[in-house]
Formats: structure tokens, C-alpha cells, sequence
């Protein structure tokens, strides 16, 4: 195995182990926070923040916006990192959609919902 | 076994009568008899010698009495023996007892045999092996009543298991909520809700809530705003201007949420709890029910998307 060096630079799965012990790491304590305000009116925005890294957000904006029926985009901050912001309340919608199986089969211990 | 309840009551009568005829029997011979206890041993010995089986024995026993009655002697050595018998095997008892029946009521002819009995129920031990017995058997009454068993000058034991049936539905009776204080209920008044304006919510009873929660005011204001991603103010007679619509149901699903996460006791869930700030700038709930200590987090309002840009430019 040592003798060929060629094969040990680059192995496919120990970057994504890494990153997703690094996602894990910090999912241990921080939370995926949906979130919801009000604008004008009857209308609300919502937010989800804190989505691992190894998910591509454009991605799954994509799927939502379609999903949903709603308009959203990805606001980069300076300190919570990129948060997608979805028009409605869909909080339901988006806590359903991350635990599910054809979504993100994440672990519904790691996703808060706030607002009323 | 129910036939022996009958004899029961019999024996009491009896036992009155039968005394004072030891008694006067005692005075006929009291020579005798107190030479009797001397020499009861000596016959007592006689007795149990041959019959093994302590049933037996004790028919044998009383058969022997209704013989040998004659002998006042003998009777008190008897009496003696069937209380050694008693003790010995109560369960024996409940087998030989029809037989025994029998005897009495052939030997009910025979004043001497109430004499006999007379010494049994003196002696007192197998009254109470035999009771046992028949309870087991026929329990009948109504406690709710007080009837059967259940009266008030009845003296037989009642089972246990009817015991305990009483007392759980005794207890429940009077007790309706006894169930239900498992999950002690906490109550709060309600946050009362005004609007102000249009766009403005006024919690009005903050001050109590807060109070009533033994938590500061701007620990649940912090939390109030955080949650429903908003801000407001503090009026000068204490309520709490929220900026947006909400109502009630959503203030205090808000409120629920504050209390479980900062005032509950996770351990012993008591709402008797104190929130201080420990080392390190953390917060510690601590509860006064129980002792337990526990960490919370703090509130974090996190990310907010700033809504109405042009007029927070102008604002």
C-alpha cells in the first residue's frame, strides 16, 4: 500500500467523512433554527438557519421554492452563514421536508422551531 | 365450611353458660380440679402418645372427653391439649371441624360437653384459626352499606384483598384529583392582548405572568422577541408593546415554550424553580423542590431579515 504513493493522495471518502464528522461536531450542539416574521400585513418570512454544510443550499432552495409554492432566497450573514429566507409561513412545510425521506432525512432533534 | 359458621355463634352462647357451669363444676370438685392441673400433665401425655395426626388427636380428643367426663381431671388436660393442637397446625383445623360439628351435636345432649367447649373458647386460640377459615369462604356484605361483614358490631376478619378494594375506592371517592396530582397542574393567569394601532400588540399582564413565574421581566422579554422575531418596548405602566399582530393563542404558545425550556424542573418537574446567572455568564435553573441544578441556554435571537429596508433607512 505505501509503495504507491499515487493512490494515498486522493481518497474520495475520507474528505466526506471529514466534513460530515465537522457537520456532526458542530450539529452536536447547534441546531437547525427555523424561524418566522412578520412583515406587512398577513405576510411572513421565514427563515432556516444553520443547515450542514454538506448540503448545497442553492439546491435545495430550488427544491423548496418548487415544492412549496413560495419565492426564497439565500442571504449570506456575517455571523450565521447562509440562511435561506422563504416568503409564507412555511415552517411546517420546511421541518417536514428536512426530516422526510425524500428531503434531507435529517434527525428531528436537531431542527427548533420557533415563532408562535 | 359454612356449616361451621353456624356453631360459632352457638359456642359463644355457650360459652357464658359453660363458664358457670366450670365453674359450679369447679366448686362441685374443687379439689379435684385444682389436683387436675397437676395431674393433666401426666394424662395429657397419655393422650397424645397414641394418636399421631394432630386432627385426629383432637377428635379423638373430644371423643375421649364425652367419655371420660367423668373425670373432671381429664377435661382441663383436653382442653390444654387441643390449644397445643391449634397452635400447632391451624390449618388442620378447617378439616376436622365437621366432624367436630358432628360430635357437638351429639354430645349437645351431654351437659358435660358444653363444659368442654366451654374450656375451648376460654382458651381463645381456636376461635380465631377457625374464623379465618370460614371468611375465606363466604365474605358476603356490602361495605358501602355496612352490612354483612362489613357492620359495625361484626367482628370477623375480613380478607385482605376486600380491605384494599375498600380503601382504593374510598380513597377515590373522596379523593376525585389524587390521579391527576401526578402531573401537578401550574397555572398561570392568561397574557392578555390589546392592539395598539395597527401594527402594535400590547401584552398587558406581563408584570404578573413574570411574577407569578418568579422570573425577571427582560429574561422573558428577551425571549419573547426572540421568538417571535420582533422587538418593542416596556410602557410606562409596565406592558409590553410587541411590533407586529399577535394574539393571544400565539403569546402563549409562546409563553408555554418559555416555561418548559426556564421554569420546569427537567428532574422533578416542579415549577418551584429559581433562574441566576452562575459563573462564566451562564444561566442556571435551579429547583427548589428537588435540588436539582441544571444549565439553560441563553436566549439567542438569531437571524433576522430586515424587512422594510427603506424605512429603517428613514427611521
Amino acid at each position: 500500500m505505501s509503495t504507491i504513493e499515487n493512490l494515498k493522495t486522493f481518497d474520495p471518502f475520507a474528505e466526506a467523512d471529514d466534513d460530515a464528522g465537522a457537520a456532526q461536531k458542530k450539529q452536536g450542539q447547534d441546531y437547525i433554527h427555523i424561524r418566522i416574521q412578520q412583515r406587512n400585513g398577513r405576510k411572513t418570512l421565514t427563515t432556516v438557519q444553520g443547515l450542514p454544510k454538506k448540503f448545497d443550499q442553492k439546491k435545495i432552495l430550488k427544491v423548496i421554492k418548487k415544492k412549496f409554492a413560495c419565492n426564497g432566497t439565500i442571504v449570506a450573514d456575517s455571523e450565521m452563514g447562509e440562511v435561506i429566507q422563504l416568503q409564507g409561513d412555511q415552517r411546517k412545510d420546511v421541518q417536514e421536508f428536512l426530516v422526510a425521506k425524500d428531503g434531507l432525512e435529517l434527525d428531528a432533534k436537531t431542527i427548533k422551531v420557533h415563532g408562535f | 365450611m359454612a356449616e361451621v359458621e353456624q356453631p360459632l355463634p352457638e359456642r359463644k352462647a355457650r360459652k357464658s353458660v359453660a363458664f358457670s357451669e366450670g365453674a359450679t363444676i369447679m366448686d362441685e370438685n374443687g379439689n379435684i380440679s385444682e389436683s387436675a392441673q397437676d395431674g393433666t400433665k401426666s394424662t395429657a401425655e397419655k393422650h397424645s402418645s397414641p394418636s399421631i395426626d394432630q386432627g385426629v388427636e383432637e377428635v379423638t380428643k373430644q371423643m375421649e372427653g364425652a367419655d371420660m367426663f367423668a373425670g373432671m381431671a381429664k377435661k382441663k388436660k383436653k382442653s390444654k391439649k387441643t390449644e397445643d393442637a391449634d397452635g400447632e397446625a391451624p390449618a388442620a383445623d378447617g378439616e376436622f371441624d365437621p366432624s367436630s360439628l358432628k360430635k357437638k351435636k351429639k354430645k349437645s345432649t351431654k351437659p358435660k360437653d358444653d363444659d368442654f367447649e366451654a374450656k375451648l373458647a376460654k382458651a381463645g386460640v381456636e376461635g380465631a384459626p377457625e374464623a379465618e377459615n370460614e371468611q375465606a369462604v363466604d365474605q358476603d356484605g356490602d361495605w358501602e352499606k355496612g352490612t354483612g361483614i362489613w357492620s359495625h358490631d361484626n367482628k370477623t376478619p375480613i380478607a385482605y384483598p376486600l380491605l384494599l378494594d375498600r380503601f382504593f375506592e374510598l380513597i377515590n371517592h373522596f379523593n376525585p384529583d389524587i390521579l391527576s396530582s401526578g402531573s401537578r397542574s401550574y397555572k398561570i393567569p392568561p397574557p392578555q392582548c390589546l392592539r395598539e394601532g395597527n401594527k402594535k400588540t400590547i401584552f398587558a399582564n406581563i408584570a404578573e405572568i413574570c411574577k407569578r413565574m418568579k422570573r425577571n421581566d427582560d429574561h422573558v422579554i428577551q425571549f419573547l422577541f426572540a421568538e417571535l422575531g420582533t422587538s418593542g418596548s416596556v410602557d410606562g405602566s409596565k406592558r409590553l408593546v410587541i411590533k407586529g399582530r399577535f394574539q393571544q393563542k400565539q403569546i402563549e404558545n409562546v409563553l408555554r415554550r418559555y416555561i418548559m425550556e426556564y421554569v420546569t424542573c427537567k428532574t422533578c418537574r416542579s415549577p418551584d424553580t429559581e433562574l441566576s446567572k452562575g459563573e462564566n455568564r451562564l444561566y442556571f435553573v435551579t429547583c427548589n423542590s428537588c435540588g436539582s441544578r441544571r444549565s439553560v441556554q441563553a436566549i439567542k435571537s438569531g437571524f433576522t431579515a430586515q424587512v422594510g429596508k427603506r424605512k429603517r433607512m428613514q427611521g
